[in-house]
């Protein structure tokens, strides 16, 4: 294998796993935050101990988030330094500040509420979890305004042979940017939601302290819901700009190989990339376009005709990116958008008929369902990240020309596996631990569950 | 203004926190298994840096992201030529990480064995290679035309760079030893003490072994002459100022001493470099410099204004969370499994 395919792996196997655990951490210091709100407010002694026991599981999730952005902030530099070169004076910025706003808050703040239980005053320590909450979605703001850039870069001059910031302003509210967070977030609070509605469904399952365990599913729930829905209505949005500044991207996330007009948003297609056809398709009139444009009319443009108009605009070259992985990934992606409205609504439907701890096909769904969104998740950014291929900065940058040119393929191989080893290794030991500390429920004694390492 | 000088500092100054507060992290790591004589030690031990430990290595991030958005030039030079120590650095760091995160979370011996590994090694090697790290950089590097590292590990890997590696390592270990004898209590306060008070003729004595050969090693004393300069002296003398309160029992001015070596002794080599950043050893027209490395003008202006900003409030909250747990961890403070 050549150097860049493998920096290409590397890359994605670092960014995917770091973002099973960032959206969690995003959701579940939200979540946690408001649970320690409500014990707050009413001091009453079950949601201080659900307050504890999501904290606890949510600290053992932190710490992976943790640990994988590390090499995330490195590798731009090792593996992609041609990239860096061309690139830093614009996305250094957001990465920078992102460190210095975003991440000291969470850092410091998560250790003051872990070991600052009973030793500050009570507003104080509720605070602290929620500037971690705070911090965790700044975080999210300030990296995605860095990966909007190369997605629609704006507010650059070309100078030296790298892209000089020309205006900060553009930058900061790239239109681009101001999608992606909406969708990102809430989606982010539709894992942690979910994650939290599935062992609290467990548990009472297991009908282990089923009182306090239903006060948490219905807090979970109705935050689920809510974001559910507007996952679905970001996600949309998210579509119509993309067909805007991205339109191979959002041909490539239908199949669409000739312009249509109006379109129609296909269902299935087996997709043919050598020969750029698709067969079996099953399509459902207007749709696409509705998606796009919000109206039955409007022209979509397909892939044979775009990569005409780039050759034109950028030289020889083939402009279209791996169809296959980006329209299945966006096809499931969607699936599961709708799957979690269908179920967090049917969910708050049997809590008003006041069954919701006696449906235990419910319950048993929710165990699972818990797992998805870590899956629509990576997927999302599939088709964002691949569909954007061959570029790097789109229209800029073509990815091939981003690697080190220094680093050989042999070290590029052995870093890849380690981390792919070590990660495999941390997750195991990760999911056991929160199996483990799950279990057995909360403590009769809130006490009892004093930090220390 | 000189935006670039502006930013050399602030990424001086980002490393020197870096060194200063992750350098007692280090230290701690490294003496857990030496200090302790049973587990609820080690525990006590970990402890003294648990509400710290991970704000201190935002320290590196910042620096990281700071140097890749005001010098790209030299991040990307930086981490792609020292591919394979950063790599290792960063493997260290999270099975440290881990190891804080996990180790007590079992009560089996082989687990927390395994982890007391991670944190041992995890908190060796960085502070090692950091020190190898920057050696080779006052050493001057292979750098080519197109500002690209042409040598290879063992060119890294050389005899004096794995010198100042020790160097760093030792430093820090008498900066934990320090920091310990601050946070501990009894037995473990007077250990720490004792370990403090014997390795510092020996560090004294391999310091100055690293820093007179400097003069053939490094770019450094260049432009210093025979007599060192006052960056260097003031260095030398909190060093000895650091034994001297030692003696004294005044831990805290001890410590304080520590931490004003360290950042003098980085100040020292930030200081020797400028305006280089990365010097070139194949011909003094490719070194890096504050001034072909760096961003734009406009990005340097926006970035200052940013840290201008945020980082006394950092520095502010930062410094009363070590208000907050300033109190000493004990035995007592360790739950009975
Ligand atoms: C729980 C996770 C989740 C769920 C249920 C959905 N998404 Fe999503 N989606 C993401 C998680 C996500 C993501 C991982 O967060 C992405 C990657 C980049 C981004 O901004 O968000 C994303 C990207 C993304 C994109 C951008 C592709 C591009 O870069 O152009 C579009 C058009 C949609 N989504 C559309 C939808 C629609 C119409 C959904 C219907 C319900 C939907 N998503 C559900
Ligand atoms: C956190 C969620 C993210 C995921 C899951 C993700 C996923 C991926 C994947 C799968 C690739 C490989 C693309 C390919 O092989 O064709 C990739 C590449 C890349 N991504 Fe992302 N990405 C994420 C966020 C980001 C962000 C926020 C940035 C920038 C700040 C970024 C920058 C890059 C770069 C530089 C590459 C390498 C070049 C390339 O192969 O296209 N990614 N990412
Ligand atoms: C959309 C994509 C991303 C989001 C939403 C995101 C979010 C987060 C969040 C919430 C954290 C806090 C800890 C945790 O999450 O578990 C975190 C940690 C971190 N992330 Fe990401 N991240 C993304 C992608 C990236 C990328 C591409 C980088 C590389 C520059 C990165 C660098 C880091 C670093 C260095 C940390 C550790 C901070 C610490 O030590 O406290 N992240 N990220």
């Amino acid at each position: 294998m050549e150097v860049i395919e493998i920096a290409r792996w590397q890359f994605g196997i670092t960014t995917v796993y770091h973002f099973f655990f960032s959206p969690l951490t995003m959701g579940l210091a939200v979540l946690t935050a408001i649970l320690q709100t409500f014990y707050y407010r009413t001091n009453s002694e079950h949601y201080k101990l659900l307050t504890k026991y999501f904290g606890k599981l949510f600290i053992i999730i932190f710490a992976l988030g943790v640990v994988t952005g590390i090499v995330l902030e490195f590798q731009f530099g090792m593996a992609w330094s041609n990239y860096s070169r061309f690139v830093g004076d614009i996305f250094g910025i957001p990465l920078a500040i992102e460190a210095l706003m975003a991440f000291f808050l969470e850092s410091t703040f998560i250790a003051v509420w872990l070991f600052g239980w009973n030793r500050l005053p009570k507003g104080i320590h509720l605070l602290s979890i929620w500037l971690v909450a705070l911090g965790s979605v700044l975080s999210a703001l300030w990296i995605l305004i860095a990966n909007a850039w190369m997605q629609v870069p704006i507010g650059f001059v070309l100078n030296n042979g790298r892209a000089e910031l020309s205006d900060f302003v553009a930058v900061m509210l790239n239109e681009q940017m101001l999608v992606m967070v909406q969708h990102t977030v809430i989606a982010a609070f539709v894992t942690g939601g979910l994650f939290m509605l599935g062992i609290s469904a467990w548990q009472i399952l297991r009908n282990n302290q089923v009182e306090i365990f239903g006060k948490s599913a219905r807090v979970a729930l109705v935050f689920t819901a809510v974001s559910a829905l507007l996952v679905a209505t970001t996600g949309h949005r998210h579509a119509q700009h993309t067909v805007i500044h991205q339109p191979m991207k959002m041909a490539a996330m239908e199949g669409l190989w000739e312009t249509e007009q109006p379109a129609s948003f296909s269902m299935f297609a087996l997709i043919d990339q050598e020969n750029m056809t698709s067969s079996r398709e099953f399509k459902l009139p207007y749709m696409l376009s509705v998606l796009a444009y919000n109206n039955t009319t409007s022209e979509v443009k397909g892939m044979k005709d775009l990569q005409n108009e780039y050759e034109e605009a950028y030289g020889p070259g083939d402009y279209i990116p791996p169809v296959k992985v980006v329209y299945w990934s966006f096809r499931l992606m969607v699936g599961l958008g709708m799957l979690f409205i269908l179920f967090s609504i049917y969910g708050l439907v049997q809590w008003w008929r006041n069954k919701l701890e006696e449906n235990k096909l419910y319950l048993k769904m929710a165990t699972i369902v818990m797992f998805l969104p870590l899956l629509a998740n990576s997927l999302g950014w599939i088709v964002t990240e691949m569909g954007r291929q061959p570029w790097v900065v789109y229209g800029l940058m073509l990815t091939q020309d981003g690697v080190s040119p220094n680093v050989s393929a042999g070290q590029m191989l052995l870093t890849t596996v380690a981390f792919t080893l070590i990660y495999g290794l941390l997750a195991a030991v990760a999911v056991y631990l929160i199996h483990r500390f799950a279990k057995p429920g909360v403590p009769e004694d809130s006490e009892k569950m004093l930090h220390t390492y | 203004m000189d935006f670039q000088l502006i930013w050399f500092i602030l990424i001086a100054i980002l490393f020197i926190g870096y060194f200063i507060l992750e350098g007692f992290d280090f230290g701690v790591g490294i003496l857990m298994p030496f200090i302790s004589k049973d587990d609820v030690d080690r525990r006590v031990v970990i402890n003294t840096i648990g509400p710290f430990w991970d704000a201190n290595e935002v320290w590196l991030i910042t620096a990281g992201g700071a140097m890749f958005a005001a010098f790209p030039h030299w991040y990307a030079t930086l981490f792609s030529g020292f591919y394979i120590p950063l790599f290792l650095i960063v493997i260290a760091l999270i099975l440290r990480a881990a190891g804080f995160e996990f180790r007590s979370k079992m009560k089996d011996k082989w687990w927390r064995k395994v982890f007391d590994q991670f944190i041992f090694w995890g908190s060796l090697i960085p502070a090692l290679l950091w020190g190898v790290a920057f050696t080779n950089i006052v050493q001057g590097l292979p750098i080519g035309e197109d500002m690209n590292f042409t040598g290879n590990l063992l060119h890294i890997l050389n005899p004096y760079a794995l010198l100042g590696g020790v160097v760093v390592v030792m430093m820090f270990v008498l900066h934990g030893a320090l920091f310990l004898s601050l946070r501990t209590t009894d037995d473990l306060k007077e250990r720490a003490e004792k370990i403090a008070k014997t390795l510092w003729i020996p560090i004294a004595i391999v310091t100055a072994a690293f820093a007179i050969m400097g003069y053939w090693q490094t770019v450094l004393f260049e432009g210093l002459g025979l007599i060192p300069g006052s960056l260097p002296t003031l260095a030398i003398l909190s060093f000895i100022a650091c034994f001297v309160f030692m003696r004294m029992k005044m831990q805290m001015y001890a410590f304080g001493a520590m931490a004003l070596t360290i950042l003098l002794g980085t100040s020292v080599i930030f200081y020797g470099l400028f305006p280089n950043v990365m010097p070139s050893s194949l011909d003094p027209a490719y070194s890096l410099t504050v001034y072909n490395a760096s961003s734009s003008q406009l990005t340097l202006r926006i970035l200052s204004v940013v840290a201008l900003f945020f980082v006394p409030i950092v520095l502010a909250y930062q410094g009363w969370s070590y208000y907050v747990f300033s109190k000493r961890v004990s035995r007592d403070a360790i739950p009975r499994e």
